[in-house]
């Protein structure tokens, strides 16, 4: 299981690999600030995690990324592209494919058709489309055995795989996970993280945030801690996972 | 008995065709973004309109009938571009107001234009009935159930067979979701407003030749079609059109056993009855889901 060991070499990003980077980053629900003057950076090819508690501002932040929520201050930088005031199918578009917390599949739509909604972007190069669904198929294959069936009927691990392999379809060249571990029994996350290894392994870039810090240290290079909407700590995942007040705070040992 | 009976499936049908016609617009709506379009009914008067005054002015009926199905198009996209568009982000009552806002307005537009006087287009191939069955079927009816059936067709396999037509569902289902695999939701709701005005207006444009037409005239249509809507299950496409027919074969038959004074009373309870027993409506799609 590739599930304990970390997976990216863990070299802190520099100069021009840096896919994606954040400066200063605000956003506010009316007059509350929900992050606050975030900075972070994401270099191509690597697994990097941002772990927090609940309402920590993990969702909005990732949210402000894909453009579902507008920014109050600071920019994102998109493959050297200011992306900062950009609508979401825009960003989708450029390779910035999110999998929503709580999954969020089409639940009265087919999986087959989830998938090509997941492809939308992508929609005038079917070779390429009919290429990536077989492979989400062979990544997830209790889907493919299930085309059919209506995605709302699906197990939450299910439609797990399927909100993943619905944003593998975007064609993502940095890929937003959004708490995939919510609410699955551990051996499923265990499953889904081996998938996200695996994934970051072929060459996709993932940003993912979570709850479950140990699991998301264990296999990402570098993480961030994020507390009431600021970056507290970052580091190599391995230093975090070491660290005292991490332990105390995220670990509970 | 058996002959009368006929008869009024007939009319039934035929006046059916046209809720469905309205309905499907409601649903083509409230499938892109949960909202109940109440200016549905002013395509519908619109297309009528502005066709008859179209081939008042010269043109030929069937360019008069196109023109005219385009220009309420045309109205529908401004509808949404300057009255639900600046109001994106609003809740879906505050929408629902200002569909009603736009309604009053297009109706005054058409007081402007045109009057209060009734008008009428002639009928598509002439009125001489057709005897079917001990029935007497005017050939208009037959236009109305025609075109209906086509446009039901490809309302249908635009939902079940196109990526766009997906797309629209997948904003009614999620609209989050559809923003993040990359559906531009704004131009989804354009593409809605596009097709109800352009259902409408054909509607409006088949019955013009059998009912009289006025700046009014889509007031009842609309609450018909809304009624279709509704009691099919609103957000289901092919319910709505089942809702229209079970509507007008209904109201045929009471007016025609009964009395056609309580031509509309009993559609309208047959609405309420419907809501009462299957709050859903009689289609509306039992929700399969696991938390």
């Amino acid at each position: 299981m590739p599930f304990e060991t970390s997976s990216t070499p863990a070299v802190p990003t520099t100069g021009d690999d840096r896919l994606l980077e954040v400066v200063g980053l605000s956003s506010h629900y009316g007059p509350v600030c929900a992050i606050h003057q975030v900075d972070l950076s994401v270099g191509a090819g690597e697994l990097v995690a941002i772990v927090g508690g609940n309402g920590a501002g993990k969702t909005t932040l990732l949210h402000t990324l894909s453009g579902l929520r507008p920014i109050s201050t600071g920019q994102i930088r998109f493959d050297g592209q200011d992306i900062s005031r950009w609508s979401p199918h825009r960003i989708v578009a450029a390779g910035v494919c999110q999998v929503l917390e709580g999954r969020q599949v089409f639940a009265s739509l087919s999986i087959e058709d989830n998938l090509r909604l997941g492809g939308y972007r992508q929609r005038h190069d079917p070779v390429w489309l009919r290429a990536q669904q077989e492979h989400v198929y062979s990544l997830f294959p209790i889907l493919a055995e299930r085309r059919q069936q209506l995605a709302g009927t699906l197990s939450g691990g299910q439609q797990q795989m399927l909100a993943i392999g619905r944003a593998l379809l975007g064609r993502p060249r940095l890929l937003l996970l959004d708490e995939p571990s919510m609410g699955l029994a551990p051996l499923l996350v265990e499953e889904i993280f081996r998938v996200i290894v695996e994934l970051n392994r072929c060459g996709v870039t993932i940003l993912l945030v979570e709850q479950n810090a140990r699991a998301a240290l264990a296999i990402a290079g570098r993480g961030y801690i994020l507390e009431t909407g600021r970056i507290i700590k970052t580091a190599q995942a391995a230093e975090l996972l070491a660290d005292d007040d991490v332990r105390r705070a995220y670990l509970g040992y | 008995m058996p002959e009368q009976l006929f008869q009024f499936l007939v009319t039934g049908i035929t006046v059916g065709s046209l809720y469905a016609l309205v309905g499907l617009g409601f649903a083509l709506i409230y499938n892109a973004s949960d909202v109940v379009n109440f200016a549905q009914g002013e395509f519908v008067m619109l297309g009528a309109m502005a066709a008859i005054a179209l081939q008042n002015a010269g043109f030929p009926l069937f360019l008069a009938a196109i023109v005219a199905t385009l220009l309420t198009v045309g109205v529908g996209l401004l509808l949404e571009r300057f009255a639900i568009e600046p109001a994106v982000g609003a809740s879906v009552v505050s929408t629902i107001i200002i569909t009603i806002g736009a309604a009053i307005f297009l109706r005054g537009v058409a007081l402007l234009l045109w009057g209060k006087d009734f008008y009428a287009l002639p009928p598509f191939s002439g009125d001489t009935p057709i005897q079917l069955g001990g029935a007497t079927v005017l050939p208009q009816s037959l236009w109305v159930l025609g075109v209906t059936v086509v446009l039901v067709l490809l309302v249908r396999a635009f939902f079940n067979r196109t990526l766009p037509g997906k797309a629209l569902l997948a904003c009614s289902y999620n609209r989050v979701a559809a923003q993040a695999v990359g559906i531009n939701v704004k131009v989804m709701l354009r593409l809605a407003y596009g097709l109800s005005a352009g259902l409408g207006a054909l509607a409006g444009i088949l019955i013009a030749p059998i009912t009289f037409s006025s700046y009014e005239a889509g007031v009842m249509l609309g609450l018909k079609g809304f009624s279709a809507a509704i009691v099919g299950g609103i957000g289901n496409p092919m319910g709505a059109v089942a809702g229209g027919l079970l509507l007008g074969v209904l109201e045929a038959l009471g007016a025609g056993f009964i009395s056609s004074g309580y031509k509309d009373a009993i559609a309208f309870l047959f609405v309420l009855m419907v809501l009462f027993f299957e709050p859903t409506g009689l289609f509306g799609h039992k929700s399969a889901e696991r938390v």
